[in-house]
């Protein structure tokens, strides 16, 4: 029995209130792709913070190739051989390439230096990167590229990726697995962390799952069922939404030509938008992050003004008016960003449903707030939607993700739209929780309202769309039905791995 | 090993404790201070905070709290709107100066028709010379994404050599030769703000009240104020809901030049009677702290505004009984801003004491 | 009025003289501000500098430990905005406010018993050769080593934001805190150094006010120069060279504007007067300010 590469023992970290890691232990060998799997909030991102140096754990051990391992801090992890890319990415986006890079190495050679490297190591890994560029105006695949080249600078002995396909493509994400396995045949271990299941027995040749911060068993992915892997995750069988079949209705959104500049310097321009939306579908729209999600949705909320006749509901040209007056119509929108966007996070709930629902829910006199009516509009939402908080009177901020994305979703579905635009309606949501919102959006159609579903999850657009679409470049694909499209046909509507291309490289 | 965790909702006893704990440690470091400069820090604490009320001399001082108190409401009221929605006015003192050049030329104009309806034009004139001097900063913000703290700041010097040149020139008085100022406002009745001399009552203490009931009004129970709040909290939330961020940098803007240009107009037509060179007494800058540690709250302001008055009739005391310097005074009402400061973090935080180690 | 009686080239080494108080003072704050914290004290900064400098020179009889002594002075109270920023996490607008009514508090109070003293003349270094050069030589070499010594740090924070890698951590925490402390790096700490280089340097800008030109000490004499050099920070773009400029086209501003009054142009003081400022308002309209740093003024709490 040879050492393993990284030996966890006992981990334990507690927040207050919250046991982020209790008693993890487990080995990853050198020359494996181990899998931690688990839901949002098992405590997964508190452990590999851990090995990294990020979180001191309060009990447990760790040990690199059978030496203590007690990083003070990442330069200490780095130092040892540990490297790590991160979920949401750790770049600076008004420097280039090469600066990002240089921020990630312990001893980084001069900057000139550090573009032949680059170079070397976009070659030898298929992962062509430009040094010179401003990262801010990289696609997300690149820029994961970038955390992945300075991590792999350092000739890392575990590499650790915290979800790294959520903002890929499929093709991307093939061309990923490739450098990982080649990573894995030069002897590098990685620990991949993941919820995405068929990845993992597709890539990984171990698995951990934790579940409320415990390890709650391991299994060899490749002779383990995605459905074994699931209910060791959630604990429970999952509940799958139904799909009720819908009469089609009346056209109740048109875009002709929708255009509208980018709000912000890295922000993307919406291009040349068509498309009609009828009462009782539900709209399915792909896409890799920064492709013009978040400017579609403001075009549609009224965020983003354009030329009256570009937006058009209910054959009436809205392009020019205001949230609210949009609202009082019928259009009503959740954003991606929850937190500071869809609600106020120090505002108490009672305020945020007085955030969109002061025109229908008529919250207000004269300019007066009800607040009476809205307290009892927001306890509505929460019991309808089973939000689990003490009461309407607490803030936003307090609550976790899945359950304030149930408030700010039930918030819309309660006020009863004709058309309902959601961005990311289960990004970080746990399953349960994940498996009701999109339950109440398959109601919500079933109701004759028409929904846009903006999503990177594509089982989830499969899961309830009607049609199917892709943002890319700020352009919208033609919609095709849902029913029959394959993997491959939709990476291609995704733009396929079209900023893979060498064409940047030589620049 | 000391660590912040940060509170999932403000502490409720903090956020009326941490004022009062503010002024005790300004209190005990003021006392230090006094100390230090060959004061006896007992009798100059208690000059400064509690003669003013409670001293035999207290009927002269009482009016007087009245008179410094009410254009720090005035001003701080209008300040705590922006402050709120991340629009920030630091200029106040440049809109109370031009709300007091305005409001005397109007009333110099008639000087010495006698009229109704002199004073209530005054008022006008007053405020809108105030709003238009906080309309640049606002209009530049919101037409160029100019900073209006710089420019609102640079207006402030502006305003002072605008007022330097006005005391010298056109609104001079044309019977008094050789004195750099204008004609005396309080001795002309159509055009005083003194309802009552003695008792320290004009029309800015019953406007400052006025603005304390509107703001709390405002803010607590319409949506104008919930899009304020909202808008200085989580801007993006508040453009989804549909606030228009141009239109509510300049209402916010409005309001607080408005309210300065009135203080000034009162100043004025009453307390000071006269535009002069050292007519501004730093009212505009003051009540930005009296804004602060009202927490920018109405009901607050207006006993941080009554707080801060007795410093300053505090501090006249102990300057002309103890020989205390002026600038010691300024500098208390720095420290007390700091202390505010520092024990804000109380209201948000938790202070956890951690002796755990990594095993 | 006489223009005759105005010297072009006396006029353009006046102008290096005027602008270097709010030069110092700028490439201080520039510094802060890259790294993703807003000091809005620096007028507080700049008279405690003038305060203690005067102080310091007079009871040490030497100007260099009166200009040791203002950049100490200016970096102890920017240390207390520091602490209260950064520790305590205080909201950096109403901490910056705060500074500067302190600052003005105490230094008035300091300087108390040193109204009305004249500082020591500090000697002209004039370069060799240079200096000799017709029109260039009065103009750009015949000066005091206090504007030598504000240009120096303009090119040494150029080098060092550019070419060095403490000042590229510098600018990775003002750019994204979240990242750089993901990184490893100490968010605070770096900071926190900062805050206090931008302090001495307005406390360098302060002391080169009330001992050279005034040269005296009298209350409120910084008259919003502080102010001025926040403006020119956001004129720049947050780049060092184009602070130069923004420093030597306000001081070419002031300058003039004495000239006029003292060439007797028929415009009242209090109109000129108002020039510098209303020109510092007419830049920052004009200028579309480049981006600023991504985490400035943002408050910084490492959780979980």
């Amino acid at each position: 029995m040879t050492t393993p590469l990284l030996r966890l023992s006992g981990l334990t970290k507690a927040y207050p209130g919250v046991v982020a890691n209790q008693d993890v232990s487990f080995d990853v060998q050198a020359g494996e792709i181990h899998a931690l799997l688990g839901e949002n909030g098992a405590g997964k991102s508190t452990l590999v913070k851990t090995i990294y140096g990020l979180v001191k754990p309060d009990a447990g051990q760790m040990a690199l190739q059978g030496a203590p391992f007690v990083p003070a801090e990442p330069r200490a992890a780095r130092a040892a051989g540990v490297a790590m890319v991160f979920q949401h990415f750790s770049l600076f986006d008004a420097m280039n390439v090469a600066e990002n890079i240089a921020l990630g190495m312990e001893n980084p050679p001069p900057q000139r230096e550090i573009a032949a490297r680059v170079r070397q190591v976009s070659d030898q890994y298929g992962l062509p990167l430009d040094p010179s560029r401003i990262v801010g105006e990289l696609s997300a695949g690149e820029r994961q590229r970038v955390e992945i080249v300075r991590c792999l600078l350092q000739d890392p002995k575990l590499l650790i990726m915290d979800e790294p396909t959520s903002v890929l493509t499929p093709q991307e994400v093939a061309i990923l697995f490739e450098t990982l396995r080649r990573l894995r045949a030069a002897g590098t271990a990685i620990l991949y962390i993941s919820h995405k299941l068929e990845e993992i027995r597709a890539l990984c040749d171990a698995a951990t799952v934790l579940r409320l911060g415990r390890v709650v068993g391991t299994c060899d992915p490749r002779a383990t069922s995605a459905r074994e892997m699931a209910e060791l995750m959630v604990g429970s069988s999952l509940h799958v939404p139904h799909k009720a079949a819908r009469p089609e209705g009346d056209v109740i959104l048109t875009l002709q030509g929708l255009s509208a500049k980018a709000p912000h310097r890295f922000g993307t321009a919406l291009r040349e938008i068509d498309l009609t939306v009828r009462r009782g579908e539900i709209l399915g729209i792909g896409g890799v992050a920064g492709n013009g999600q978040d400017e579609l949705v403001a075009a549609l909320s009224g965020e983003i003004r354009t030329a009256r006749d570009m937006v058009q509901f209910d054959g009436q040209g809205i392009g020019h008016l205001a949230p609210n007056a949009r609202r009082h119509l019928g259009l009503l929108a959740a954003p991606e960003e929850r937190m500071g966007h869809a609600a106020a996070p120090d505002m108490s709930l009672t305020e945020n449903a007085l955030l969109t629902a002061a025109v229908r829910q008529h919250l207000t006199a004269r300019g007066f707030v009800r607040w009476g009516k809205a307290r009892a509009f927001a306890g509505s939402v929460i019991a309808a939607f089973d939000v689990r908080t003490p009461g309407a009177g607490n803030t936003a901020r307090s609550l976790s993700g899945g359950n304030l994305q149930k408030f700010v979703i039930g918030r819309e579905i309660m006020q009863a739209p004709a058309l309902l635009v959601v961005n990311q309606p289960t990004w970080g949501v746990d399953a349960s929780a994940a498996a009701a919102i999109r339950q109440a959006l398959l109601d919500l159609a079933a109701k004759g309202a028409a929904v846009i579903c903006i999503s990177q999850d594509l089982d989830e657009l499969m899961e309830i769309s009607d049609r199917f679409a892709a943002l890319n470049g700020g352009r919208l694909s033609d919609p095709r039905p849902a029913q029959g499209l394959n993997v491959e046909q939709i990476g291609l509507m995704l733009g396929g791995a079209h900023d893979m291309e060498v064409a940047h490289v030589d620049a | 090993m000391i660590r912040l965790e940060k509170r999932t909702a403000p502490s409720r006893f903090w956020t009326y404790a941490a004022p009062l704990l503010a002024v005790v440690l300004t209190m005990v470091c003021g006392a230090l201070l006094f100390a230090a400069l060959g004061n006896d820090p007992f009798v100059t604490i208690r000059t400064i905070f509690w003669d003013p009320l409670f001293s035999e001399f207290s009927w002269y001082y009482r009016p007087q709290l009245l008179i410094k108190a009410a254009p720090l409401v005035l001003i701080a009221i209008g300040l705590s709107f922006g402050f709120r929605a991340g629009v920030w006015n630091i200029g106040a003192e440049g809109q109370y100066i031009l709300g007091a050049i305005c409001g005397a030329a109007v009333g110099l104009a008639f000087y010495p028709t006698e009229s109704v309806f002199i004073f209530p034009l005054m008022i006008v004139a007053g405020a809108l010379g105030g709003w238009a001097w906080a309309m640049i900063p606002g209009f530049l913000r919101v037409r160029f994404g100019t900073n209006e703290i710089l420019v609102s700041l640079m207006l402030v010097y502006v305003a002072q050599n605008l007022l330097a040149s006005m005391a010298l020139g056109a609104l001079r008085n044309p019977d008094a030769s050789g004195f750099p100022g204008s004609r005396n406002l309080a001795r002309y009745p159509s055009a005083t703000s003194w309802i009552n001399e003695g008792a320290g009552l004009h029309w800015g203490v019953v406007f400052a009240f006025i603005a304390v009931i509107f703001a709390y009004i405002t803010l607590s129970r319409h949506i104008f104020g919930f899009h304020v709040r909202l808008s200085g909290q989580s801007p993006r939330a508040a453009r989804f809901a549909g606030v228009n961020p141009g239109l509510l940098v300049l209402i916010c803007m409005g309001i607080s030049g408005a309210l300065a240009g009135l203080a000034g107009l009162f100043e004025v037509a009453g307390p000071s009677g006269l535009i002069s060179i050292d007519f501004n007494a730093g009212y505009g800058f003051t009540a930005i702290i009296v804004a602060f540690l009202g927490r920018l709250h109405p009901v607050g302001i207006l006993l941080a505004a009554g707080l801060m008055a007795l410093t300053y009739i505090g501090g006249e005391i102990a300057q002309s009984n103890l020989r205390l310097p002026a600038a010691a005074i300024q500098l208390l009402q720095g420290m007390l801003l700091f202390f505010l400061l520092a024990v804000d973090v109380l209201t948000h935080y938790r202070v956890r004491f951690t002796s755990r180690r990594v095993v | 009025m006489d223009l005759s009686a105005i010297n072009p080239i006396l006029l353009l080494a006046s102008l290096m003289v005027a602008a270097t108080p709010i030069l110092l003072a700028a490439i201080g704050e520039l510094v802060v501000e890259r790294a993703g914290v807003l000091n809005l004290g620096v007028e507080g900064m700049m008279i405690t500098g003038a305060v203690c400098g005067f102080i310091a020179t007079i009871t040490l009889g030497s100007s260099v430990l009166g200009f040791a002594g203002a950049a100490l002075g200016g970096a102890l109270l920017a240390l207390v905005f520091g602490i209260l920023t950064q520790v305590l996490l205080s909201n950096q607008v109403a901490t910056g406010l705060a500074l500067t009514l302190f600052g003005l508090g105490l230094a008035a109070l300091l300087g108390q018993g040193y109204i009305g003293i004249k500082a020591p003349v500090i000697p002209k270094w004039p370069v060799p050769v240079l200096s000799d050069i017709p029109v260039i030589g009065p103009i750009l070499f015949n000066h005091d080593p206090v504007v030598y010594l504000g240009i120096l740090i303009v090119a040494a924070v150029w080098f060092f934001l550019s070419f060095t890698r403490a000042g590229l951590i510098l600018r990775a925490v003002g750019e994204n805190h979240d990242a750089a402390h993901a990184l490893g790096y100490h968010v605070i700490r770096v900071r926190l150094l900062a805050i206090m280089f931008g302090g001495a340097c307005a406390g360098l800008g302060g002391a080169y006010l009330s001992l050279v030109r005034v040269p005296q000490w009298t209350e409120g004499l910084t008259a919003g120069a502080g102010w001025i050099a926040l403006a020119i920070v956001v004129f720049a773009s947050w780049r060092p060279w184009r602070l130069l400029l923004g420093a030597y086209l306000f001081g070419g501003v002031t300058v003039l504007q004495l000239n006029l009054q003292a060439a007797g142009l028929a415009v009242p003081v209090a109109y000129l007067s108002m020039a510098p400022y209303l020109a510092t308002i007419l830049v920052l309209v004009m200028m579309r300010a480049g981006r600023a740093p991504g985490s400035l003024a943002q408050p910084f709490h490492a959780s979980r």
